[in-house]
């Protein structure tokens, strides 16, 4: 089988969330990546160099400088002619393009797969991870988002795949990027952190949260997450919220301050190898997935763990 | 200008759900339902954009079986005028997949002709996250996804989406398709007289046929288990032991 899989990338650098796709692409059979955007051949030089991928399509054109799916579908049903399967991070930019080629090519899609059972054969959770379904498909295509968190990274050097310039439809004429707000942060990326300190409600408002789980996040390295509630009430931006809506992570230590443990947030941080929390209330749902727990007050235990580690 | 907003019955947020043990899915007998919460925030945005004089007609769509009707009174409870209910066997194992849920949506759009498509990003059951997209897609119409901010401007509507990495901003040629994230709005409650009027608001019933759609799976779901359970740990007693435990993790 030939597979496609679309690269995550912001032109300037390849993201990590390619490397768990390649894998999973790589369970499938013959690996092609498609890098599309504008001034992004860098990106697809690093492509190039991924273990196992035996060639490198890249679309460099303004039209696909910021991934409107309204262009990138068009240009990717064009290079499933000559594919089985098509594969993209279930990152924002996977979540948002793959659905639109799946109907263009009249395909249903397996949202965000945990694992690769047979050539159309796949895992994956639903009702928030409650239950893990086996699905097959019976279309003549696949069109298939990946989990991130539950693929190894296929190496990022080792390869010399082919670069081959492409160009599609081009621009559709019906959507414009307008800006993109993010904060520039030193920090490791959630999906990929090491060790992640979140925080909840409890954390009572942004300058709290800015003075208690900043400190403790920057002595262990680590990112930065939340609740949904916490992002609600404005203590930290959206993209912070982890949950069965927001990032799903896996990193080595989840540490979890304040947070009660709704199915929601279990959904996106219960694969997490050892997770900790810290919550005054003992009956808290989070103590029934924690490793190791610590009842009592967060506005001491925090101030007093950062400044012991 | 029309809006139409699909909504989804879905089992109750605040359920846990369980696995049956045959593996053949989740036990949703006797189980609260509700709908899909995104929905509702569809929903309301459609309310607001009316208020604002934007939008002249919300029509709410549901695609499913007989007691889906109850999620389209609960819709026109909070303020749409109408819906449409496209009625598909009760039985287990014909739920519609989202590729066919998107090509009735796609027939009701070209009926309807509305000026925007609002409807949640995912469903919490399947959390697909598919069918707006597929519906943008087969409507040749634009998409604006993961919703937070909606601001219609002349033919064309801005859309703030919630992305990876921060708030994105697209500006969308009308008609088009809009899927709502948590922030977008705080969903209202609907009133005892507005419950009441809503009976008498028009419900029109029909069926993926009557659209020309062959709702047959794709997918076949071959089993559904119960992942494995994490127990839990242990509690320590103090700070210094917390900071011991990290240690030996080899974080701190
Ligand atoms: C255990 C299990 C077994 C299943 N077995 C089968 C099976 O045998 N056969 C089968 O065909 N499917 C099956 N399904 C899938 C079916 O139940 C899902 O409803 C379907 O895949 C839709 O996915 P979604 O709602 O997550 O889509 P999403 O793309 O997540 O939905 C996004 C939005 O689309 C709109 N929307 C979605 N559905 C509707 C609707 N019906 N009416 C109105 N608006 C809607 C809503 O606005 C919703 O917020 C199964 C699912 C589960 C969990
Ligand atoms: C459709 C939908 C999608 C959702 N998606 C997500 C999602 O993706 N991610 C997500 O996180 N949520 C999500 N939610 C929300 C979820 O249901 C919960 O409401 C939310 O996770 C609660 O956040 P919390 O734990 O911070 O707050 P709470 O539940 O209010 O918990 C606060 C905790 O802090 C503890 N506490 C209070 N004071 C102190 C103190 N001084 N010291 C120590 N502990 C203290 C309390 O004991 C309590 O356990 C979603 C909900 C819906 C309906």
């Amino acid at each position: 089988m030939k597979t496609l899989v679309l690269v995550e990338h912001d032109n300037v650098h390849l993201k990590d969330a390619t490397l768990a796709t390649v894998t999973a692409a790589a369970k499938l059979g013959e690996v092609h990546l498609l890098v599309a955007g504008k001034g992004c051949r860098a990106v697809a030089d690093a492509a190039a160099k991924i273990a196992g991928v035996g060639k490198v399509y890249l679309a460099d054109d303004a039209a696909y400088e910021h991934q409107m799916a309204e262009n990138v579908a068009p240009l990717v049903v064009g290079l499933m002619d000559s594919h089985d399967a098509f594969l993209a991070p279930a990152t924002t930019t996977g979540k948002n393009v793959a659905p639109r080629v799946a109907a263009l090519l009249d395909v249903m899609q397996v949202s965000d797969i945990v694992s690769v059972e047979g050539e159309r054969t796949f895992t994956r959770p639903i009702y928030a991870g409650n239950a893990i379904a086996t699905v097959e498909s019976t279309d003549a295509k696949l069109v298939i988002t990946v989990r991130g968190t539950t693929f190894d990274k296929a190496a990022s050097e080792g390869g010399s795949a082919s670069i081959e310039d492409v160009s599609g439809p081009g621009d559709s004429g019906l959507s414009s990027f307008v800006s993109l707000a993010a904060e520039e942060s030193e920090r490791p990326e959630l999906t990929s952190a090491k060790v992640i300190v979140s925080g909840g409600r409890a954390l009572k408002d942004a300058a709290t949260f800015e003075q208690l789980i900043v400190p403790l996040a920057d002595k262990l390295g680590a990112a930065v997450g939340a609740s949904r509630a916490a992002v609600d009430a404005g203590y930290v931006p959206n993209d912070y919220q982890v949950g069965q809506t927001g990032k799903i992570v896996a990193p080595q230590v989840y540490i979890a301050i304040g947070i009660s443990g709704a199915i929601q947030h279990l959904a996106g941080m219960k694969d997490s190898k050892v997770i900790v929390a810290i919550n005054k209330d003992e009956d808290a749902p989070i103590f029934q997935v924690a490793d190791i727990g610590l009842v009592g007050d967060l506005f001491q235990i925090v101030p007093e763990l950062t400044s012991k580690l | 200008m029309k809006v139409l907003v699909p909504v989804k019955r879905v089992i109750d947020y605040n359920v846990r759900p369980r696995v049956k043990a045959d593996g053949s899915g989740v036990d949703l007998a006797n189980v609260k339902m509700s709908m899909n919460p995104f929905d509702e925030i569809a929903v309301e945005e459609a309310i607001r954009l009316k208020e604002k004089g934007v939008a002249s007609e919300i029509v709410a769509v549901s695609i499913g079986p007989a007691k889906a009707q109850e999620t389209l009174r609960t819709a026109l409870a909070m303020g749409a005028d109408r819906a449409i209910h496209v009625q598909t066997p009760e039985d287990v194992g014909s739920e519609v997949e989202p590729l066919a849920v998107a090509k009735i949506l796609k027939a009701i759009a070209d009926e309807e002709q509305p000026g925007i498509v609002l409807m949640g990003k995912q469903a919490i059951d399947d959390d697909s996250n598919q069918t707006g997209q597929m519906l943008a897609a087969l409507w040749g119409r634009p998409q604006g996804t993961f919703a937070s901010k909606v601001e219609v401007a002349g033919d064309s509507v801005q859309v703030t989406r919630e992305v990876d990495g921060g708030l994105e901003t697209v500006s969308l040629k009308l008609p088009a398709v809009v899927t709502t994230d948590l922030r977008l709005n705080e969903p209202r409650y609907a009133s005892l007289p507005n419950i009441m009027k809503a009976k008498s608001k028009p419900l029109a019933a029909k069926t993926p046929a009557d659209y020309g759609v062959d709702t047959a799976p794709r997918l076949k779901v071959t089993r559904v288990v119960e992942p494995p359970v994490r127990q839990a740990g242990i509690k320590v007693g103090s700070v210094d032991e917390l900071v011991a435990k990290l240690k030996a993790l080899g974080v701190a």
